[in-house]
C-alpha cells in the first residue's frame, strides 16, 4: 500500500530492536478481553483508479450549476472561485500544516491568519476579529454565550428572520445553559419587529441578521440604539458577506459582536460544509472572545514575525474555565476567504456586489411584471422572497425536469408562507437563465 | 550521521498584503454585466471594506512565498503526539474537488443529491464497524464539537430519564478540550488521578463514581501513549451507578481493527477524520468529528439523520429526542470525502496494518531514545510515547529548547509540556507513514541534541536560527496585543 | 525559576497558601501575589480585577493573573469590600513581576475584622510549607 512504507525487513529489523516476536506481540497489554477476534468487515480496499470510478460515479449524480441553474441561497451561495485561489490553497505547506503552535516554522500560516483578520475587521467594520469558528450557525451560538458572560445575564433575543438553521444550533448550545430565549417577529415589510425590546431590560444580548433569511436589509442602526438603551449587546449576524460590498456594515451601526458564514468567498458549497465561521467584535471584549487569534511581534533578532496569542482563553490552558471549547477551527477556509478578498479587491468587491445586486432587482422587476408577488418591500441584496402561489409544486417539479431549481420553499419553517419561495441571483447567473425562469413560470 | 535535513533555502520576505497593489489592479475575472443598474437606498449604502487591489501576479507570489515559510508534513516529519499527523493522500484531493461535489447546495430537492447522501450513509457504516458502534452521527465539525455533541447526548438520556446530573469524570491525562466540552454542557468536571502505571484504576473511579455523575471521559489509548487496561472494569462502574461511558478517539490509530471501542463498554466516542483518518489539517483545520454510538443514544442524535429507504437516501428529521443542530447543515462534508476516499483505499486489513506499523514505529522511537531521554513510564507504549526533560535539568536544558533545535535540523518538533501529568512533557507520535530510515533520521538527531545539551546548551538556548524567524515575544503579543493592520 | 531560599519572603507581609501576601495598612489590608508565585507564573500579561466595592469571603476568588502559558486565580485573605484595585496593572502588567510587594499591590480591602489578618501565615510559616511541600 502507497502510504505504508515498512517492507518485511524493516519490519522484523524493528521488531527485533523492541523485542517483540511479531506485530501480535505489540498489542500484548491489551487484555484479551477487549481485543477483537474477526477483521473488521470493510469492503476490500479500491486502487486509486477504482476510487476515481466510485467517486465519479457519485459525482456526476449531483445537481450542480451550469447543468442546472440553481436559484437557491439560504445560507449557501454559488460565487464564482478563480483558479488561482484554489491552485494556491493546494500548495501543500498550507494544507498540510498543523496549528501554528510552533511559531518560528509557521510563518506562512501566521502571517496569512493575521492578514484574514485584518480583511475580516474592515469589511464587517469592527475591532478585531478571530482566525475562524465553525460555520455562520455556531459562531451565533458562540457569540450568545459570550454576550451571557459579558453581562452575566442569561436571556437573550432572537429574530425568527435569522436562518432556521442558525437557531436550531443556537438552542442546542443554549440548551445546557438554562437561557431563556425570546423570538422576535417580523414585520410585514419583511424585517424584525423590536418594538418589543424596549420593554426588555434584562436581555444579555439581541441577534439579528442582515440581510435576513428573507434577503430583507435590515435597519441595524435603530435595532442598535434600540437594544443599547437596554444594556444588552448587539450582535449583528449574516449568511452573505458580500452584501458589506455594497451595503453599510454593521460595524459603523453599532453592532457589539458580528458573525456569519464566510463560504461566499472563495469556499467552494460543498453540500454544506466546510464553511468558514467569521467572527469580530469590540476590541474591550477581546478576553471574551472565542477561538484563536493572531497578534504581531517581534523576535530575538528585532524582526516582525506573527504568535498566536491570548491563548489563555482557551482550552489547552484554561481547561474547564475555557471561553469556549473550540480546538480545531476552519483555518484553511479561513485562507481560502482571505485569497478571495485579495483577488477581488477592494475595488473589485464594490463591482462585484452592486452586479449581484443588480441581477437579483433584474429578476425580481422581471417576476413582478410577470404577475407574481413581492410580498416583502424592504430592499434585498441578492435574495428575496415570490409568492408563487399555492399551485406551484406541480410547476416546481416540471421546472427541475427542465433543470431548473425555482428556488426553496418558505413553508417547512414558516407554513403561514405558503406558496412563497426564497429565490438567489448571483454573478453566475445568466440573463438567459433569468428570462427562461421568467418565462417558463408564467405559463 | 548522513547530512542534516535542515539547511537555509532561500526564502523571501514578504510585506502584508495592504502594503502591497496599487488601486484599480484586480486578480479576479468580473463576470460579463447583462443587466443594467438598479438604484440603491443611499441610506443603506456604505464605502464597501477598505481591500488592497492587487493583480493575480500580486496575489500568487503574495501566497507562493508565505507557504515557503511554512513546515508541512509533505516538507517532513511531525512527529506530534496526540494529533496523528500521518501522509495526506493526493487522491483524496482529486476527490473532494470533483464539480458535482463542490458545487453542490446542501438544499438540493433530494433526488438531486443521492451521490452525496449515498457517500455519508457508506461513511455512516464503515466508522460505526471500525468502533464497533451501532450509530453514528458526521454532523460535528471537529474533535471538540464531537465532544460537545457526546456531552448533550448522555444530558439528553439522563433528562429522558428523570434525572439531571451534574458532574462528569474527567482523568488527569485528559486534552484539554474534554473539561472544556463538559463544562459548556453544563457538567462540573471532577479529575481522577491516573495511577503510578499511567493508567486509570478500578479504585479511584468507584470511588468518586456516584449518582449525581453523568459519565465519565475516557481516551483510550491515553495521552501517555498507554491502552487504559482497567477500561471493562471502570465502564462497569460507571453503568453501575447508572452513569455512561464517553471515548475519545483521538488516539483511534493506535488500535484500528484491533479493539472495538463499543464492544469494550464506551457508550459514545468521537473521531477525529483529520486524525486517524487522513485529512489534512489545514494549518489549524477544517477538521471533522463524527460521533458513533450504541442504540441507547440514538434517539437523541442530531438532525438530520440520513436513511435509506427502498434503495433511496433521505434526510429524516423525524427525531422527537433529537438534541438538534450542531451544524447548519450536515457537517464538512468535503472532509467527509477525503476519510471515506482514504477508508476505502485502505481496506479493514489495510487499516488494522496501518495502527500495527503506528504502534511499532513508535515503540522503535521509544526503545532508541530511553538511554537519551528520561522515560517516565518504561512500558510498551501503544501509536505514541511520552519523555520528559528531566535528564537534561543539570544543564539547564528545557524541553523547548530541545524542541526548537530540532526545527534547525528540519523536524517539526513534538508536542511539548502536554499531558500536564508529565512534567517537561515530550510526546512523540511518528505515524505510520514514516518510513524506517526517517525514523533512524530522527532518533539519530535527538541524541544529537541531547549530546549538544551536554557540551554547548547554548546551541538550544539560541535555537532556532535558521527559519525565517527566531524565538518570538510572545509576552509582548499578550501584554500589548497588534491583532490587526 | 527560583530555588526556594532564593525567595524574597518579607516578613512585613501574611501569607496565604495560595500565595497572596497580605499587609495591613492599619484601616485596610492590601493584597498581591508573592515573589513565589510571580516567578512560576513568568512575564505576567493581564490581570483581571475586581470592581470597586464588591464584597467577598476569605477564601474566594477575586481575580487572576496572566503569563502567556497560565492563568491562577487570586483569592481573598481576608472577608471584606474592595476599596481600591492597582489600575496601574491595565497598562503594566509587569510591575506584579517587578515590584509584587510594592506597585504590583493588586486590590485594597477594608476587612470585616481587623483580627482576620493575624490568622494567616508568617513568612517563616510560609517557607516552612513550601520546603515542605518540595
Amino acid at each position: 500500500m502507497r502510504y505504508l512504507p515498512h517492507t518485511e525487513e524493516d519490519v522484523s529489523s524493528m521488531l527485533q530492536a523492541v523485542g517483540a516476536e511479531d506485530m501480535d506481540d505489540l498489542f500484548s497489554m491489551i487484555p484479551v478481553k477487549c481485543k477483537m477476534k474477526d477483521s473488521l468487515n470493510l469492503p476490500a480496499p479500491l486502487t486509486e483508479w477504482e476510487l476515481n470510478a466510485v467517486m465519479d460515479g457519485f459525482s456526476k449524480s449531483m445537481a450542480v450549476s451550469p447543468a442546472y441553474k440553481i436559484f437557491m441561497g439560504a445560507g449557501s451561495y454559488n460565487h464564482y472561485i478563480p483558479e488561482s485561489v484554489s491552485y494556491l490553497l493546494g500548495r501543500s505547506e498550507f494544507s498540510t500544516a498543523y496549528t501554528p503552535y510552533q511559531p518560528e516554522i509557521s510563518q506562512g500560516t501566521l502571517q496569512a491568519m493575521y492578514e484574514y483578520q485584518t480583511l475580516v475587521t474592515r469589511l464587517l467594520g469592527m475591532e478585531v476579529a478571530n482566525a475562524s469558528m465553525y460555520d455562520g450557525a455556531s459562531a451565533l451560538a458562540e457569540a450568545l454565550l459570550m454576550a451571557a458572560r459579558i453581562t452575566k445575564r442569561k436571556k437573550v433575543a432572537i429574530s425568527e428572520l435569522i436562518h432556521p438553521h442558525y437557531r436550531e444550533v443556537v438552542r442546542t448550545y443554549l440548551e445546557p445553559g438554562d437561557y431563556e430565549i425570546v423570538e422576535l417577529p417580523r414585520l410585514e415589510n419583511g424585517r424584525t419587529d423590536i418594538s418589543d425590546l424596549a420593554s426588555m431590560d434584562d436581555l444579555a444580548a439581541v441577534a439579528i441578521q442582515s440581510p435576513n433569511f428573507f434577503g430583507c436589509i435590515e435597519d441595524l442602526q435603530a435595532a442598535g440604539e434600540t437594544i443599547h438603551e437596554g444594556g444588552a449587546l448587539f450582535i449583528a449576524s449574516f449568511t452573505e458577506p458580500l452584501a458589506y460590498g455594497l451595503l453599510k456594515n454593521p460595524g459603523c451601526q453599532g453592532a457589539d459582536i458580528i458573525c456569519g458564514e464566510g463560504q461566499s468567498f472563495g469556499i467552494p458549497q460543498s453540500f454544506g460544509g466546510p464553511g468558514l465561521g467569521m467572527f469580530a467584535c469590540r476590541m474591550k471584549h477581546v478576553r471574551d472572545m472565542p477561538g484563536r487569534l493572531v497578534g504581531k511581534t517581534t523576535d530575538l533578532d528585532g524582526k516582525p514575525g506573527f504568535v498566536l496569542t491570548l491563548a489563555t482563553r482557551e482550552q489547552h490552558i484554561r481547561r474547564e474555565k475555557a471561553k469556549s471549547n473550540i480546538c480545531t477551527n476552519n483555518s484553511l477556509c479561513a485562507l481560502a476567504s482571505a485569497m478571495y478578498m485579495a483577488s477581488v479587491g477592494g475595488t473589485g468587491i464594490r463591482e462585484l456586489s452592486c452586479l449581484n445586486y443588480d441581477k437579483a432587482e433584474y429578476l425580481k422587476r422581471g417576476l413582478r411584471e410577470a404577475g407574481f408577488g413581492i410580498p416583502f418591500d424592504s430592499p434585498t441584496f441578492n435574495e428575496f422572497v415570490v409568492e408563487f402561489g399555492n399551485n406551484f409544486k406541480d410547476i416546481y417539479n416540471k421546472l427541475i425536469e427542465q433543470h431548473i431549481i425555482a428556488g426553496l420553499s418558505l413553508t417547512p419553517w414558516y407554513p403561514e408562507l405558503s406558496g412563497h419561495y426564497l429565490l438567489c441571483v448571483t454573478e453566475t447567473m445568466d440573463r438567459e437563465d433569468m428570462d427562461t425562469l421568467i418565462k417558463e413560470v408564467r405559463s | 550521521m548522513k547530512e542534516p535535513q535542515g539547511i537555509s533555502g532561500l526564502k523571501l520576505n514578504e510585506p502584508l498584503l495592504w502594503e502591497k497593489g496599487n488601486k484599480g489592479r484586480r486578480g479576479f475575472s468580473m463576470p460579463r454585466r447583462d443587466v443594467v443598474p438598479s438604484p440603491v437606498d443611499e441610506g443603506i449604502t456604505g464605502d464597501g471594506p477598505d481591500f488592497p487591489d492587487l493583480s493575480e501576479v500580486d496575489v500568487v507570489r503574495h501566497y507562493t512565498r508565505l507557504s515557503q515559510w511554512n513546515f508541512g508534513i509533505d516538507t517532513g516529519m511531525y512527529p506530534l503526539g496526540s494529533c496523528t499527523m500521518k501522509y495526506n493522500p493526493k487522491v483524496n484531493e482529486r476527490e473532494a474537488a470533483l464539480p458535482g461535489f463542490t458545487g453542490a447546495h446542501p438544499m438540493l430537492p433530494i433526488e438531486l443529491s443521492q451521490g452525496a447522501l449515498e457517500l455519508m450513509y457508506q461513511l455512516e457504516r464503515y466508522l460505526a464497524e471500525i468502533t464497533g458502534m451501532d450509530a453514528v452521527t458526521l454532523q460535528p465539525t471537529a474533535g471538540a464539537h464531537g465532544e460537545l455533541t457526546g456531552m448533550l447526548l448522555i444530558r439528553a438520556y439522563h433528562k429522558s430519564r428523570g434525572s439531571s446530573r451534574s458532574k462528569i469524570i474527567v482523568p488527569d491525562t485528559a486534552h484539554g478540550t474534554n473539561p472544556a466540552s463538559a463544562s459548556l454542557c453544563g457538567f462540573n468536571s471532577v479529575a481522577v488521578q491516573s495511577n503510578e502505571k499511567g493508567i486509570i484504576s478500578t479504585e479511584a473511579v468507584a470511588s468518586i463514581m456516584d449518582e449525581d455523575t453523568a459519565g465519565i471521559m475516557i481516551t483510550n489509548p491515553n495521552t501517555l501513549g498507554l491502552f487504559e487496561e482497567n477500561v471493562r472494569e471502570v465502564a462497569e462502574i460507571v453503568h453501575s451507578k447508572g452513569g455512561l461511558v464517553y471515548g475519545d478517539g483521538a488516539n483511534m490509530n493506535a488500535v484500528m481493527g484491533i479493539v472495538q471501542m463499543g464492544k469494550i463498554g464506551f457508550d459514545v466516542m468521537h473521531l477525529n477524520l483529520h486524525k486517524t483518518f487522513s485529512t489534512p489539517h489545514g494549518g489549524g483545520g477544517p477538521g471533522s468529528g463524527p460521533v458513533c454510538v450504541k442504540n441507547i443514544l440514538e434517539p437523541f442524535l442530531p438532525v438530520p439523520r440520513i436513511i435509506k429507504e427502498g434503495g433511496r437516501y433521505l434526510l429524516s428529521n423525524d427525531l422527537p429526542e433529537s438534541i438538534g443542530k450542531l451544524q447548519a447543515f450536515y457537517g464538512n462534508f468535503g472532509v467527509m470525502i477525503k476519510a471515506c476516499s482514504y477508508i476505502m483505499s485502505m481496506g479493514g486489513e489495510g487499516l488494522k496494518r496501518a495502527s500495527q506499523l503506528a504502534v511499532l514505529n513508535a515503540n522503535y522511537i521509544k526503545e532508541n531514545l530511553k538511554d537519551s531521554l528520561h522515560l517516565p513510564y518504561d512500558r510498551p507504549c501503544m501509536h505514541e510515547c511520552v519523555f520528559s526533560d528531566k535528564l537534561q535539568e543539570a544543564e539547564k536544558v528545557t524541553t523547548l529548547d530541545m524542541a526548537k533545535r530540532l526545527m534547525d535540523y528540519g523536524f517539526h518538533p513534538p508536542t511539548i509540556y502536554f499531558p500536564l501529568v508529565v512534567h517537561g512533557a515530550m510526546m512523540i507520535e511518528p505515524t505510520e507513514t514514516e518510513s524506517k530510515e526517517d525514523i533512524d533520521h530522527f532518533i539519530e538527531t535527538l541524541k544529537t541534541i541531547v549530546a549538544e545539551a551536554k557540551k554547548d546548551p547554548d546551541l538550544l538556548k539560541r535555537a532556532p536560527t535558521r527559519p525565517k524567524v527566531r524565538r518570538l515575544d510572545e509576552t509582548a503579543a499578550a501584554r500589548k496585543p497588534c491583532l490587526a493592520g | 525559576m527560583k530555588e526556594i531560599e532564593e525567595l524574597f519572603l518579607p516578613d512585613e507581609v501574611h501569607y496565604m497558601e495560595t500565595h497572596e501576601w497580605a499587609r495591613d495598612d492599619g484601616t485596610s489590608v492590601t493584597v498581591g501575589i508573592n515573589d513565589y508565585a510571580q516567578d512560576q507564573l513568568g512575564d505576567i500579561v493581564f490581570v483581571e480585577l475586581p470592581e470597586i466595592g464588591d464584597t467577598l469571603d476569605k477564601g474566594e476568588e477575586f481575580g487572576t493573573v496572566e503569563s502567556v502559558k497560565a492563568v491562577s486565580e487570586i483569592y481573598m485573605p481576608v472577608s471584606g469590600k474592595i476599596t481600591a484595585i492597582n489600575e496601574n496593572l491595565t497598562e503594566a502588567p509587569e510591575l506584579v513581576n517587578q515590584e509584587p510587594y510594592n506597585n504590583g499591590w493588586i486590590i485594597e480591602v477594608k476587612p470585616d475584622d481587623p483580627d482576620e489578618i493575624n490568622t494567616l501565615m508568617t513568612s517563616v510559616e510560609y517557607y516552612e510549607m513550601l520546603k515542605g511541600a518540595e
